[in-house]
């Protein structure tokens, strides 16, 4: 076995360091080298997005990405999207739609509703649609998803006019 | 937040008539979802804990020969191995699965192969070790010799007399009598109605049809998981994502012969079953591995694992044909039904069976079903098990007729649709029930009353039929001093049940839902309760909150009476409140608080073993467009209506629906499991068996019926399942409408459609 590496992060804006195995992806660290098990796994092969967390503001599957190239990264993941007085309004949003059922493609979601957000504050439908595509969820058959990014989008418009 | 007022489809017509049921209250475990904080099966962290690594066969039939684990142990890091020479001796005995019997012999070769391997993924070995890579690692050095056999891929090969044979030990149960020679056929069931010849004989128009479908996936996120201790006193805990705590309690159990009372399983969140996560598969190799070591033990599935190694829902040959009069009405029909169960006996042909023709008054009828054994994973329910294959049969042939007898395929559902006192082919005669009401409610829709345009566009249609199930569910209430209830439930929570449970406690008792706490809690902690499954938490564990929020109502009457030193016949439990003679009244908060100062705790308790689920319906409409260059279909509108008895939650009957169309939608247009000639499955991941996206689909508009189920006391149907039913059917009527072209074939994929669309040019 390989050494062990250790890795110096920020996540959700806390400097972490962490060890870890050259062959652990970030996935694996996150919930078993850190116990941040927040961050889903469905896949481990990019297929679901379940996993995903940003990095440097960028939606990844961090089953895709080795922990040790998280190396000076800025990571976010839903553990660090609710302020500590309440929950952001993406969270709000998905459970006042019924945004989810079973709950578990939910942490992917949002993060990558976030990074969708922060690139297009107003997207529509199709470009939610678009964007959401790369997040597998079973249950809702999207629906009530696409309706909540919508809801957030609109309550943002009203907050900028 | 607070109950959300708007809706965004339709509004529940019992608005209005009740206080908290039809009303949309934020999920009690929705904020712990939303933050990462839910724990899942995967999630369980324990002291010590081992990961654990399984070796699967990558043969899809052969012998075992033998197994040498011994480079495999000798490995650094390795902690214990075990093969199916670990399982106790299972004997030919079956279990109730409560959704399913399962012969337990079959079940524990399921859980690891003795002698032989009867689908690639069937499980072999596993290692616990140090961490997950050195288990993967000690797999790879465990030395399988394998004499190889012929692999049976399809129904009908498996059914000719030659085939070769998966099991030395399955004669055909022929309608009850049990054949001579082996087979892969393991039960011929058949159910009859009226004269069937006489009936033909008097159809003006007949149409006769041959369907395959393809084998298909719930397709859940989650992978299966377990964590079991095997503690040194032989009690047994597994931590575990189930559709069952109490079907997984026993099957654990009785795979590893203890006693159910030495296995506790506890009930993490699930990550969606739609099923699949009813039976066992990794919980006695977890507490073997556990025994060993003396350490808990973890197990995940990868998602490979989980398409080759998991219950998928089976594929099949369905045979149909249909008589009908000038006038629109059935005169006789006819199913021939042939299901793959996979590995083992146990296929959904069954319920095929009984739903086949359930949507329908039909007068003649005869329905054969065969059970058949093929070199696939054991099938496993899935949402409305066996239904959505025979209704593409059924509903396919429905639209063919109406083509051919020029009538509208609305009136002739509503003219041949089953209604109270019809009896079906296979014997029950149904009560009220509402499948005229959701053709109707199509036939009024916005959707419908808009002309469809556009070249290659085409609108289809389809009705469904679920039977939904009873089964026993227990609750126990207690009250809270601060006029709450802490609401306790074996119902593992899918897809949001812990709130319609706690909503029809709260609307009994006259409370908000938002008073009522509710956990779902481990089988030591509650009495049985049957499985996730069957469309029938909302039903039936609604039914036992309901019975705990009326046990709480008497004590508080009792209490009451104490307090006002009055007769208990003279108080009565009246919107939200404890009312007396001269006036006097308690709110539920002032008797609450009044109980924890006067006489013993208020605990409520529920158990029910309700009879009649009632039976859901549903019918949909979709528009899609097809791509004639490459054989695409793209939905463009599709609307759903279904009988929800009473929609006690409505968001998330919508989610029910939405969520069912769905997935009928990936298993009508692309989902299947494509295997090469070896019968190794080469779409085994997500990208490639490829499910709908948000962006193949537009949004599914719902339309909530609700024609209350007389059994039970708010009314509700269950409404998980039947919304599965229709799509393919509805699609596969919408492409014929599109390009004249009818197809018989699932998934209608871009290659088999253009295929068509090359033959007929």
């Amino acid at each position: 076995m390989a050494k062990k590496r250790v890795v110096t992060t920020t996540i959700n804006d806390r400097q972490v360091e962490f060890l870890c195995q050259p062959r652990q992806t970030l996935l694996e660290s996150l919930r078993d080298v850190l116990n941040m098990t927040g961050t889903k796994e469905g896949c481990t092969n990019g297929n679901c997005g379940a996993c995903t967390v940003l990095m440097d503001g960028r939606p990844v599957d961090s089953c895709l990405v080795l922990a040790v190239e998280a190396e000076g990264a800025n990571l976010e993941t839903i553990e660090g999207v609710a302020p500590s007085d309440g929950l952001d309004p993406i969270q709000t949003a998905f459970l006042e739609n019924a945004a989810l059922q079973c709950g578990i493609c939910t942490p992917g979601f949002i993060m990558a509703t976030k990074a969708l957000l922060e690139s297009n504050p107003h997207p529509t439908e199709d470009e939610i649609r678009f964007y959401l595509a790369g997040n597998l969820c079973r249950c809702t058959g999207y629906d009530k998803i696409v309706r909540a990014v919508l809801d957030v989008a609109e309550s943002r418009e009203e907050v900028s006019v | 937040m607070a109950t959300v007022e708007k809706t965004q489809d339709q509004e529940s017509s019992t608005n209005g008539q009740y206080k908290v049921i039809g009303t949309r209250p934020i999920r009690h475990d929705g904020v712990d979802k939303v933050t990462g904080r839910a724990r899942y099966g995967g999630d369980t962290r324990l002291t010590g804990m081992l990961p654990a690594a399984m070796l699967r066969s990558p043969h899809a039939h052969a012998k075992i020969i033998s197994i040498d684990t011994s480079k495999a142990e000798a490995l650094p890091g390795v902690r214990a191995v075990a093969t199916s020479a670990d399982l106790p001796d299972a004997t030919d005995k079956i279990a109730d699965l409560g959704e399913g019997s399962v012969n337990l012999k079959h079940l524990s070769d399921n859980v690891l192969a003795h002698d032989r391997v009867l689908y690639r993924g069937h499980a072999i070995a596993a290692v616990a070790a140090d961490d997950i890579h050195i288990a993967q690692e000690a797999v790879g050095l465990i030395e399988v010799k394998y004499e190889l056999l012929p692999p049976v891929m399809n129904v009908l090969d498996a059914m000719k007399a030659d085939a070769p044979l998966l099991h030395d030990d399955i004669k055909t149960n022929d309608l009850g009598e049990t054949a001579d020679q082996l087979s892969n056929i393991a039960t011929h069931i058949r159910f009859e109605k009226g004269d069937l010849e006489a009936g033909f004989a008097a159809a003006d128009v007949i149409v006769e049809r041959e369907f395959h479908t393809a084998t298909v996936h719930q397709g859940y996120i989650e992978p299966h998981n377990a964590t079991a201790l095997w503690n040194a006193d032989g009690h047994i805990t597994v931590w575990m994502s189930t559709q069952g705590t109490f079907t997984a309690r026993q099957q654990t159990a009785e795979l590893l012969d203890v006693p159910v009372s030495r296995v506790k399983v506890v009930p993490m969140e699930i990550g969606g079953g739609f099923g699949g996560k009813i039976s066992v598969y990794l919980p006695p190799v977890a507490a073997i591995l556990s025994k060993k070591t003396g350490r808990p033990v973890q197990m995940l599935m990868s998602r490979t694992d989980v398409f080759e190694a998991t219950g998928p829902t089976p594929g099949s040959t369905i045979r149909v044909k249909m008589g009908a009069d000038s006038k629109g009405r059935i005169t006789a029909a006819e199913a021939w039904l042939a299901y793959e169960a996979g590995a083992y006996p146990g296929s959904p042909v069954g319920a095929g069976a009984m739903c086949v023709f359930a949507c329908y008054d039909v007068p003649n009828g005869k329905v054969d079903g065969f059970d058949v054994v093929v070199n696939k994973p054991r099938t496993n329910a899935y949402r409305a098990p066996g239904a959505t294959n025979a209704a593409f049969a059924t509903e396919t042939v429905i639209d063919e007729l109406c083509e051919k007898l020029k009538l509208d395929p609305v009136e002739f559902r509503i003219n041949n649709a089953a209604k109270e006192g019809v009896r079906r082919v296979d014997g029950p005669v149904f009560p009220r029930v509402g499948m005229i009401e959701t053709v109707e409610a199509i036939r009024d829709s916005e959707h419908y009353q808009t002309p469809l345009e556009g070249k290659f566009r085409g609108r289809g249609m389809a009705s469904g039929f679920w039977f939904n199930v009873g089964l026993k569910s227990t609750a126990q209430a207690t009250v809270n001093a601060d006029g709450t209830v802490a609401l306790i439930e074996g119902s593992t929570d899918i897809g949001g049940s812990r709130a319609g449970i706690a909503m029809q406690l709260a609307e009994t008792l006259g409370i908000a839902a938002e008073d009522v706490v509710p956990t779902v809690v481990d089988t030591d902690s509650i009495g049985y309760t049957d499985v996730t499954g069957g469309s029938r938490v909302t039903f039936a564990t609604g039914w036992a909150a309901y019975l705990a929020a009326k046990d709480i109502q008497g004590q508080l009457i009792e209490r009451a009476a104490k307090i006002w030193d009055c007769d208990v016949a003279k108080i009565d439990y009246k919107d939200g409140a404890v009312v007396g003679p001269d006036g006097k009244r308690f709110t539920f908060k002032e008797i609450a608080a009044e109980a924890q100062t006067v006489g013993e705790p208020v605990i409520g308790r529920g158990s029910a073993d309700p009879q009649e689920p009632g039976g859901a319906f549903g019918t949909h409409l979709v528009d899609v467009e097809v791509d004639i260059d490459t054989g695409k279909v793209t939905i463009l509108r599709y609307t759903a209506a279904q009988d929800a008895g009473t929609a006690i939650h409505p968001a998330y009957v919508e989610g029910q629906i939405q969520g069912g169309v769905v997935q009928g939608i990936g298993w009508g247009l692309n989902e299947e499991y494509y295997y090469d000639d070896k019968g190794t499955m080469r779409n085994s991941t997500y990208l490639d068996y490829r499910m709908p996206t948000s962006y193949d689909l537009p949004m599914i508009d719902t339309i909530i019926v609700e024609v209350p189920n007389p059994g039970h006391p708010y009314g509700v149907r269950g409404v998980g399942e039947v919304p599965i039913v229709p799509p393919p059917a509805a699609l596969a009527n919408a492409i014929y409408n599109a390009i004249g072209i009818r197809m018989h074939e699932l998934p209608m994929s871009p290659p088999k459609v253009l295929h068509e669309i090359l033959k007929q040019q």
